[in-house]
């Protein structure tokens, strides 16, 4: 074994070649299996994985692993190993086609693996992306009293320690382009190596395609999977050379995804289908229902089963401390008996709170700090100055509330504790979080405890937390049986981590030619990421952007584009009521304070072109733009309304991205779709209000989804704006989609929103 | 307890069952079909969504009991028997659509219904037959093209055979 540092392509420099250093350090490593085939492991972090790795990873006779993310066997099949969870955003299937692209494989010969939860498959980049200092997901104004409940898991990611995460659209601009990437380049100058020694060529003289090692000269030809045990033999490559933009065959294409077939013909396996396949697990596996205390901090006092005892197919009622469960032969006998259970909470200090007061508070936290307290968060220029000498000045508050994330397939997890092993099967997009949570749930070491690969029904945020995998282990512990656990829709509402609720207020000061000189902030939420109420790319001398501290005693959490998703309907809603005090026209007034924006102009512009910007639209109809940059992909997007029915209908919008380079562009154009229908859902219909400590909404009919009647036609169009430095895919459309609504909806009709969500104002 | 008879994908069923036990649960815990999916358990989502006689049923709040004498259909059960993909199936491929996927067993369990029912369903026709099933992922865009693909309205998107 032995380790080479290598170098490789800094994503955030235009250079492509070998000479380009790599940002971080990253390892190349080789070794040899018995039988003499080739092991070579990229890791983006010190050490070699590949040790450990072996015997997880090697697959059957006949096949050599490559490195840490791919492996090929003897029919030349190629895998990549990815180190992140499939829930839906096509990523995993992008990260192959960047391997394969970099490898000269064809796409038909390219498998898809998960990685399994392993250490050696943390993804560091990820995380600092996606958490950036000094702040962790999902625990925005966390109370003392939570802590105890998750055990200081979230602080673990807060101290990037090792936590293989699928958030923060991350998979593809740092594992794509510092993982596979590289992975791929790296072993085909390996193979190319070893053909060169064995047909004694130069190896400048051969060429790959296709999984196939040519030498025109000499006339010889091989597969790949032919020279794999002798590349184990070739140095190191120290700098594998990465493609120029010009060469790639399937970067940049939408090959078909690979997750697809399964999803169309019932064979996927998701969390809520995972469990001991056969044997006596199969036939031993029994059914859990849960209800935990509704209201945070609370316990479970008394359970009173009597009723539910009696009940059929009844094995087990278990009061937990913060849980009841009731255990069945199936699951929906042990959902009938848990609501016979009479349960008994104890007392908490928050069993009296509602919305109304959590908003009065955030409301007289903003009136202490002024437009001037709390904490800044950007200061530029002098904006209290700008402000008091402005021509004019204008002022707005805005309100966002409490979102669940509302995955199609409620949180689950099947578990099986014996001889101090645990088998866990659950969708999470923190794997070993998650293996944290159920060995501590079944008393065993992490390391007794196995993840078995399931698809997720949906992530957005909410599969972020371990609490369900803990669940489910102390169930399977406490009972003896494999237990499958399935939330019911109602406790998947009531026990969600919320995106959190926020006011935010604006003072904004124009000059006698109706530009922008002066812009106040000051809002409540802390912000994920920091950069989220920033508004640098628009052209404004003087800016102070400013948070109070607010607690909410609620579980809150990670929310599709985080704090994007409250800031941009802020921000957005805000420089459209500044072009309107200015007189001037939304999209001219933005191009204005975009002039030393390039990309973001190149993408407002797109996207008023897509929609024929300023054209006649019908009575009634009304037409709003705004933009946003969030996870490095700047997105504008123009929403049409019709005002002529009792609630706004969005009849299209129209969308533009720039998100560096897409490396799948019907992948790209379908998350755009996703984000923008998951934000109008949640702009046009959701709130989650707290009555008595406690959640109202319970299930799909009082927390309204979007549907395909209600569904805006979507178009999207994709810049390629620079391809060395790549943006997010899965957040990134979702930010300017409230903001687009509620601006064509004052464009229409004069009522400008400040509150979501929409359909309020319509009742 | 009772004995329900039923045919499942074509396979005649007997099955000793609590009479009020929904199809989903009979047919995802007793006869270890997966790809139905529980979303609501209220009929609110359609993730569950089988054929009841060609007839589409919300599975989670379907008494087996209902379907007794009766044929129900699921997910796996659409393709032919030599495993070719429906023409339902086939554009869910082309038109890639779907995300997550948790949601479009029932998606296409009712595409495949509204096309039995109206082979050349409108925009209108389509919206109406599907506002009952939710899909999270937002793909109603891809799925109501796909419907028009399979329905042979429209040409599809991607021309490749899948692997």
């Amino acid at each position: 074994m032995s380790d080479t540092e290598t170098t490789a392509v800094d994503p955030d420099k235009p250079e492509r070649s070998k000479a380009a250093k790599w940002t971080r350090r990253g390892f190349i490593g080789a070794g040899a299996l018995a039988g003499g085939a080739l092991l070579v492991g990229v890791a983006v972090r010190s050490g070699n994985p590949v040790g450990k790795l072996k015997p997880i990873v090697a697959g059957g006779d006949g096949e050599a692993l490559i490195n840490s993310w791919v492996k090929i066997d003897a029919d030349n099949i190629v895998t990549a190993i990815v180190p992140h969870c499939e829930m839906g955003q096509g990523a995993n299937s992008t990260l192959a086609q960047m391997l394969a692209d970099e490898m000269d494989v064809s796409w038909d010969n390219v498998r898809v693996m998960d990685a399994p939860a392993d250490g050696n498959y943390v993804s560091q980049h990820a995380v600092r992306t996606f958490v950036g200092p000094g702040t962790i997901p999902g625990k925005p104004n966390q109370v003392s009293f939570m802590e105890p409940t998750y055990d200081g898991l979230f602080t673990q990611i807060g101290k990037l320690a090792d936590a293989y995460i699928t958030g923060g659209s991350s998979s593809v601009r740092s594992t794509g382009q510092n993982g596979m990437r590289v992975a791929g380049a790296a072993a085909r100058e390996m193979l190319i190596g070893a053909a060169a020694a064995e047909w004694g060529v130069p190896a400048d003289e051969i060429t790959t395609q296709d999984g196939v090692l040519s030498h025109a000269g000499s006339g010889q030809s091989a597969p790949y999977a032919q020279f794999a045990a002798a590349a184990a033999e070739q140095t190191l490559p120290r700098a594998p050379r990465i493609k120029q933009a010009s060469e790639f065959k399937l970067m940049g294409t939408p090959a078909l995804r690979k997750d697809i077939p399964c999803k169309v013909d019932g064979t996927g396996i998701f969390g809520i289908d995972g469990g001991p396949a056969e044997g006596p697990g199969k036939d031993a596996l029994r059914y859990a229902a849960v209800k935990a205390a509704p209201v945070v901090g609370s316990t479970v006092e008394a359970i009173d089963a009597s009723a539910a005892k009696a009940m059929p197919g009844v094995l087990q009622i278990l009061n937990m401390g913060d849980f009841v469960a009731v255990v069945a032969d199936s699951y929906w006998q042990a959902q009938q008996a848990l609501r016979s259970v009479k349960t008994t909470y104890s007392k908490t200090e928050i069993d009296g709170l509602d919305t109304e007061q959590m908003f009065a508070q955030y409301a007289a936290a903003l009136d202490e700090a002024g437009m001037d307290g709390g904490n800044s968060k950007a200061d530029y220029g002098d904006a209290a100055g700008a402000l008091s000498s402005a021509a004019k000045t204008v002022e707005a508050e805005y309100k966002v509330p409490f979102l669940a994330h509302a995955t199609m397939e409620p949180m689950n997890c099947t578990a099986w504790v014996r001889d101090g092993k645990c088998d866990i099967w659950t969708g999470t997009q923190v794997p070993l979080m998650s293996r944290k949570g159920a060995a501590e749930g079944a008393g065993v070491g992490e390391d007794d405890v196995t993840m078995h690969t399931v698809m997720l029904g949906g992530g957005f945020g909410r599969r972020l937390t371990p609490e369900y995998a803990n669940q489910a282990a102390r169930i399977a512990k406490a009972t003896g049986y494999p237990i499958k656990m399935i939330w019911s829709r109602e406790e998947d509402t009531a026990q969600d981590f919320y995106r959190p609720a926020d006011i935010s207020r604006f003072s904004g000061g124009l000059d006698e030619q109706g530009r922008v000189v002066g812009w106040s902030n000051i809002h409540c939420s802390e912000d994920e990421p920091a950069e989220a109420p920033l508004v640098e790319f628009y052209d404004i001398a003087n800016v102070s952007v400013r948070g109070a501290e607010v607690e909410a005693p609620l579980r809150l959490g990670a929310w599709r584009s985080v704090g994007h998703s409250q800031h941009g309907f802020f921000v957005e809603s805000f420089v459209d009521e500044l072009a309107h005090a200015a007189g001037k026209d939304p999209l001219e007034f933005r191009r204005t304070l975009l002039a030393n924006s390039p990309r973001h102009l190149a993408v407002l512009e797109g996207a008023a072109k897509m929609a024929d910007w300023g054209s006649d639209l019908p009575e009634g109809h009304g037409r709003g733009i705004a933009i946003a940059r969030s996870f490095n992909s700047i997105v504008a997007e123009v929403a049409e309304v019709d005002m002529t029915g009792d609630m706004p209908r969005v009849t299209k919008m129209f969308c533009c991205v720039d998100a560096g380079y897409a490396m799948n562009p019907d992948g790209l154009s379908a998350q755009m779709e996703s984000g923008i229908i998951y934000g109008l859902s949640a702009a046009l219909y959701n709130e989650v209000t707290i009555k008595n400590g406690a959640v109202e909404q319970s299930n799909f009919h009082d927390y309204r989804m979007m549907r395909m009647v209600d569904a805006p036609q979507i178009a999207v169009q994709i810049i390629n704006g620079a391809p060395d430095n790549l943006g997010g895919a899965g957040e990134p459309g979702l930010p300017p989609a409230a903001p687009a609504v509620a601006n064509a909806i004052f464009a229409a009709s004069g009522t400008r929103i400040r509150e979501l969500p929409i359909a309020k104002h319509f009742a | 307890m009772a004995t329900v008879k039923i045919s499942v994908n074509g396979t005649p069923q007997e099955i000793d069952v609590d009479p009020a036990m929904p199809i989903l649960w009979v047919v995802r815990e007793r006869l270890g079909l997966s790809g139905t999916k529980f979303g609501c358990g209220i009929a609110q989502c359609g993730a569950c969504t089988v054929h009841l006689d060609d007839e589409p049923v919300r599975s989670c709040s379907t008494p087996i009991s209902a379907a007794d004498g009766k044929a129900i259909t699921t997910i796996e059960g659409i393709a032919a028997e030599d495993g070719t993909l429906s023409k339902v199936q086939q554009a869910w491929i082309s038109e890639q659509v779907p995300q997550c996927g948790y949601c479009q067993s029932g998606q296409i369990m009712s595409a495949t219904a509204l096309l039995k029912e109206t082979p050349q369903p409108n925009d209108e026709q389509i919206n109406a037959y599907m506002a009952g099933n939710v899909c999270r992922c937002g793909m109603y865009g891809r799925i109501r093209k796909a419907i028009k693909v399979a329905a042979g309205i429209e040409p599809s998107t991607t021309q490749e055979t899948p692997a």
